[in-house]
């Protein structure tokens, strides 16, 4: 044993060693590495504690520069830190602070060890626990160790105590009730002379105050704030305490008159460009009543944008954006540096400076902004491109398009963005796509046009990114496609080959559009031929005067007439010819394919758009087109083919006959065909529209329905699938539109399907949902006389667009009063504005977590109004301990501060009456906040320094009493007024 | 607060980490992957900051090497830049004109001469003079405890004992 300890030491490679080794590895640094890590358990298990020490500082490097485990040495790491040796100590606390976290079981075992550290006379020593103590503490610890740190924070020697003073801020987070022993120790420290002591002091104010939902507890420390803030010439403090001021001036409007100047003062005069700003950030964020300030601050921003150094010049831009949000002048002023920093090299600055020219965006500009900005986009690398098509996209879309006057450019403007070739944006493009057909219908024109022209763009379908994109158009010009010029070239659109690029799902939604077209020109055939007099259907409740739509019923008769109609032409009729039929096309299909490309191309269809051959080469294309899908893989893809291969099948044979003869030379009666049409037309006209997210919960529950029962375990499994989108409705989605249009055309369509479960719960969600939907006559009453679609604008007499931009936002800010619209906004179809439900619950769990802390923190700095009227309960609060003194807080808490602040003088008034009674030294401690109010801040400090001293010595005397910072905080009124 | 610091060499390899929030092992790994990522292609003359996961990093770049702290949305990016600079100041003057090669063999000094400029996240001594007085303390504390130990003879009677 001994022998081989002594060639371990001797022969041990030391950290060096490894490190060497490590380097001259060029490859298989890994095994190398694995190596390394057998010695090392090998050796870390010795007793001798030399090499002990040396392994475990291998393992540390291995750790925290290799990322490799160490968690299994824990227990070697508590053997190193409790070496006697200071080496090795200091190894041990080293690893110990790389490795342990909360999870660390051996850490109830240092306990002690921390404990004998701490007290040691070896300051060093000292150190090394608070250091440690700082990044592993737990709440065992910090409760254990409370004592040990509370003596520590009134240390003679500045290097312990400004290191407990920075590890009280972890204990604090762990142990809340720590607080009510040291809090007051802590206090004492912001006055301490060594600005190192009170630099780590306000540290822990500063993290305290920034955590703390609840700032409001630290306003009774003002006064000592403001007089670090004047007299404090440490650039470090003082950013620290700044940053306390920024939480608390939104809190108390007269704390904001008596340090607006200082503040200025400082931004004036300091060299120190990070206290600059950070006085600027101040002002820009919290103090923009103060207009001598802002002015200041814009001043100095302006002097940060004009810097060479990209840092000012960022951070610059990022105050200027704070404050735009109040203040729009100084980002008009800038406006020259904030448009050239758009074509700045660094892409932060890009962002800044975009977010600044969306800030200036209005409705009487954002068409030339935007436009300006596409044109850019084209210009920039891809990534900028996606940032400014994606802000554009969210300013104009925010709050229902708001903004968007002109919804045939902003439409237009969409199609332009998707065929940037870096356009990514294909998710959000969707459902803005699918979301204005829903809402606005005097877009749906503009939108089937611009839809149009992105379907039979084939270079379109090979970019991944535009697919969703892709859908939306498909899912539009299905949908809409009575608005469409030529229903002949979209369907060649929809069916083209190269669709087979697309995913199946969004290959599904082409071919349900192919259909909804189908029908449309067949349905439109019959009505031209006279086949179907609109007027005279008995069926149907309404008429249609023209190509026009509406929403129309259909009745429950007829689906079961439909449905039957379909059942027996499945299976009886045209099964037998499904063969004659493809032979003979496929002879007729070379011949005619070339006429039917040029009919539906060239020939112009005003006068008559559908013509005999017109419909039989359609259902000819979509044979052939769809054929080839019917026996694929893909589910959607196969049964959306079905059903359209299917309504052909059963329609063909009859419509041959019925297209051969003359016009009016049959009675509708016999004809099974035309009711056919004339039934999935209806179908597929109702209108769809935005269902509100609450929709589902209005619905009254039926008796007898047992909802909880059986669909609560389902409630567990789809929570993820259920989340409602973050847009608050629901149809946003056009797969979820595909999905409403197929579940409606399964029930009253041809393809009768065995009823299962689902089919069933989706016809009762259609029925209910069918109330929901909005009703469509509310947005009829919108003039009709819309002009014809806006050019698009034209790329290649762009000369600059940054310079574009310049003029414009100058142009139109100098317009901004007037609206020049020549058409009225078309109506947005909003749900009622009730919808907004997901909100404080997020907000709850965040305060109760960190309600502890600060609940501990309430009672010491605000619980003075408390304890001398209730003075005989102090005790008993104190005893009774977290639980009443939450309750008391939640409770009382908040009125009570309102009284502590608002009408702050007459409980001043009795409560220092009160006490002088009882106690002098708080009644001198009172009055002195009122010199410092008449200016005279000299004598204010000396007498304060007294007091000060006072009052330390009285807390020696009772190591833990009561926290008395109770004589400070009545100090803040006076102050304040 | 500072959250962490990574020393990070221009070829992505690490040379100092520092986490004075929790992370585990494996958010280390990813963090620095991550990080390593977005600013070792940065170009030069950018600036120094970059929005990560909802908090700044604020980096700067010494030669091969880069120094980067993790920090609050609310920070002050200009201050932690001075504290780099303060570290690297501090690192400069204990090692004499430092450079990666010092950083790679004594790791461990790095972490030490860290540990007296931050503590819990926040700057503990904005003076250089003190600090070199501090870890110069501690070296020969240090040296005279390895000098016991390394003597042969203390070897032997130790493990004979």
């Amino acid at each position: 044993m001994s022998a081989s300890s002594i060639m371990e030491s001797l022969f041990q490679r030391s950290l060096d060693d490894l490190i060497k080794g490590i380097r001259l590895q060029l490859i298989g640094e890994s095994k190398f590495i694995t190596k390394a890590m057998e010695e090392i358990r090998r050796e870390i298990k010795t007793t001798d504690s030399q090499t002990k020490a040396v392994a475990l500082e291998k393992l540390t490097y291995l750790n925290s520069i290799h990322g490799i485990d160490m968690s299994w040495a824990a227990f070697h790491v508590v053997e190193v830190m409790s070496s006697s040796r200071f080496a090795h100590k200091k190894i041990g606390y080293l690893a110990a602070s790389q490795s342990f976290n909360e999870g660390t079981d051996v850490i109830l075992l240092i306990t002690n060890q921390l404990r004998k550290d701490l007290t040691s006379t070896n300051e060093f020593e000292v150190g090394l626990a608070l250091e440690c103590l700082s990044v592993i503490a737990t709440t065992d610890l910090a409760r254990d160790l409370t004592p040990e740190i509370f003596t520590l924070l009134s240390s003679s020697k500045t290097f312990v105590r400004k290191k407990a003073v920075a590890v009280i801020l972890r204990i604090f987070v762990k142990y809340p009730d720590a607080v009510k022993v040291s809090f007051k120790r802590l206090v004492e420290n912001l006055e301490n002379s060594d600005p190192h002591v009170m630099s780590a002091a306000v540290g822990v104010f500063c993290e305290l105050a920034s955590k703390d939902p609840d700032p409001r507890l630290y306003l009774p420390l003002a006064p000592e704030f403001y007089r670090i803030l004047v007299d404090c010439k440490n650039n470090w403090i003082l950013i620290k305490v700044l940053k306390i001021f920024a939480k608390l001036l939104p809190l108390e409007p007269r704390l904001a008159k008596r340090v607006v100047d200082p503040i200025c003062e400082h931004m004036r005069r300091t060299g120190a460009k990070s206290l600059m700003f950070e006085c600027i950030r101040t002002v820009v964020t919290t103090l923009t009543d103060y207009e001598s300030a802002v002015k200041l601050a814009v001043e100095k921003i302006r002097e940060l944008l004009v810097d060479d150094d990209p840092n000012l010049k960022y951070l610059g831009l990022q105050a200027l954006s704070i404050l735009g949000a109040k203040h729009l002048w100084p980002v008009l002023e800038n406006k020259d540096v904030v448009i050239n920093s758009l074509s700045d090299a660094d892409p932060n600055i890009k962002l800044e400076a975009l977010h600044l020219v969306m800030g200036m965006v209005s409705e009487t500009n954002v068409a030339e902004i935007s436009r300006v900005l596409v044109n850019y986009a084209l210009k920039s690398e891809p990534q900028f491109c996606n940032e400014i098509l994606g802000s554009i996209l969210s300013t104009c879309g925010r709050n229902f398009y708001e903004i968007v006057v002109d919804f045939d450019w902003y439409v237009s403007l969409l199609g332009e963005m998707s065929r940037n070739p870096h356009c990514q944006k294909g998710e959000e493009i969707e459902s803005q796509f699918v979301d204005i057909g829903l809402r606005v219908k005097d877009a749906r024109p503009e939108l089937v046009r611009v839809a149009r022209d992105l379907l039979i763009d084939p270079a379109l379908l090979g970019n991944p990114f535009l697919h969703r994109i892709l859908a939306a158009s498909a899912w539009v010009s299905g949908e809409y496609v009575e608005f469409s010029k030529n229903p002949f070239e979209l369907m060649e659109a929809l069916l083209q080959p190269r669709t087979s690029l697309l995913p199946p799902l969004i290959r599904a939604v082409y071919i349900h559009s192919a259909f909804k077209v189908l029908v449309f020109c067949l349905h439109s055939y019959l009505v031209q031929r006279e086949v179907i007099h609109p007027s005279s259907v008995d069926d149907l409740a309404t008429g249609m005067p023209d190509l026009g739509f509406g929403i129309k019923c259909v009745e429950v008769s007829d689906i079961a007439k439909c449905q039957s109609a379909a059942d027996c032409g499945h299976d009886d009729e045209f099964n037998p010819r499904v063969s004659d039929i493809s032979v003979e096309d496929s002879t007729m299909e070379t011949t005619r394919d070339i006429t039917v490309h040029e009919a539906s191309s060239s020939v112009s269809l005003q006068k008559e758009p559908f013509t005999h051959e017109s419909i039989l080469n359609l259902l000819n294309l979509v044979k052939m087109a769809l054929g080839p899908h019917s026996g694929t893989d893909e589910v959607e893809v196969q049964d959306r083919a079905q059903n359209v291969l299917g309504f052909i099948k059963m329609i063909e044979q009859e419509l041959h006959g019925l297209l051969g003869e003359e016009k009016g030379n049959f009675e509708i009666g016999e004809h099974k065909v035309p009711k056919i049409i004339e039934l999935m037309y209806n179908a597929f006209s109702k209108e769809l529209g935005p269902v509100s997210v609450s929709a589902q919960e209005r619905v009254p529950i039926p008796d007898g329905l047992m909802l909880k029962e059986d669909l609560s375990d389902l409630d567990n499994m789809c929570a993820d699938v259920l989340k409602p989108p973050s847009s608050s409705f629901t149809t946003g989605n056009p797969q979820f539109g595909e999905r409403e249009g197929d579940s409606f055309f399964n029930l009253h369509g041809k393809e009768p399907e065995p009823s299962t479960e689902s089919t069933l719960l989706l016809a009762q969600h259609r029925k209910q949902h069918g109330l929901y939907y909005l009703p469509s006559d509310k947005n009829e009453t919108v003039s009709n006389d819309y002009p014809p679609a806006n050019e698009p604008p034209l790329l290649s007499n762009l000369v600059d667009g940054t310079q574009d931009l310049m003029k414009l936002t100058e142009q139109s800010l100098a317009s901004k009063k007037k609206s020049n619209h020549a058409k009225p906004r078309p109506v947005v179809v909003k749900l009622d504005e009730g919808d907004e439900l997901p909100v404080s619950a997020t907000k709850l769990t965040k305060e109760s977590k960190d309600d502890s802390l600060s609940g501990a923190l309430r009672d010491i700095l605000l619980g003075d109004k408390v304890n001398p009227m209730s003075s005989q309960r102090q005790p008993s609060d104190k005893s009774s301990g977290k639980r009443e003194k939450e309750a008391l807080v939640d409770s009382g808490y908040a009125s009570r501060s309102k009284q502590n602040l608002g009408d702050a003088q007459p409980s001043h008034g009795s409560s220092s009456s009160r006490r002088s009674k009882h106690r002098s030294h708080g009644k001198e401690k009172q009055r002195s906040p009122r010199r410092n109010n008449e200016g005279k801040e000299d004598t204010q400090k000396d007498k304060k320094k007294g007091s000060h001293h006072h009052r330390r010595h009285k807390t020696r005397q009772r190591a833990d009493g009561p926290p008395n910072v109770i004589s400070q905080t009545p100090v803040i009124p006076d102050f304040l007024l | 607060m500072i959250h962490f610091v990574l020393l990070i060499s221009r070829q992505g390899k690490v040379r100092l980490t520092k986490w004075y929030s929790p992370y585990s092992q494996k958010e280390r790994t990813k963090v620095i992957r991550e990080l390593s990522g977005v600013i070792l292609t940065r170009g030069p003359k950018l600036c120094n900051f970059v929005e990560w996961r909802g908090h700044k990093v604020v980096y700067k770049r010494y030669a091969s090497l880069y120094f980067c702290m993790c920090i609050d949305q609310d920070d002050n990016e200009l201050e932690i830049l001075e504290i780099i600079h303060h570290f690297v100041e501090i690192l400069d003057r204990y090692f004499g004109s430092v450079c990666e090669l010092d950083l790679i063999f004594n790791f461990h000094k790095a972490y030490y001469i860290l540990d007296e400029i931050l503590i819990a996240g926040e700057l503990q001594e904005s003076s250089k003079k003190t600090v070199a007085r501090l870890i110069a303390a501690q070296d020969s504390l240090v040296e005279t405890a390895k000098e016991q130990a390394s003597s042969l003879s203390n070897m032997i009677a130790h493990a004979t004992k």
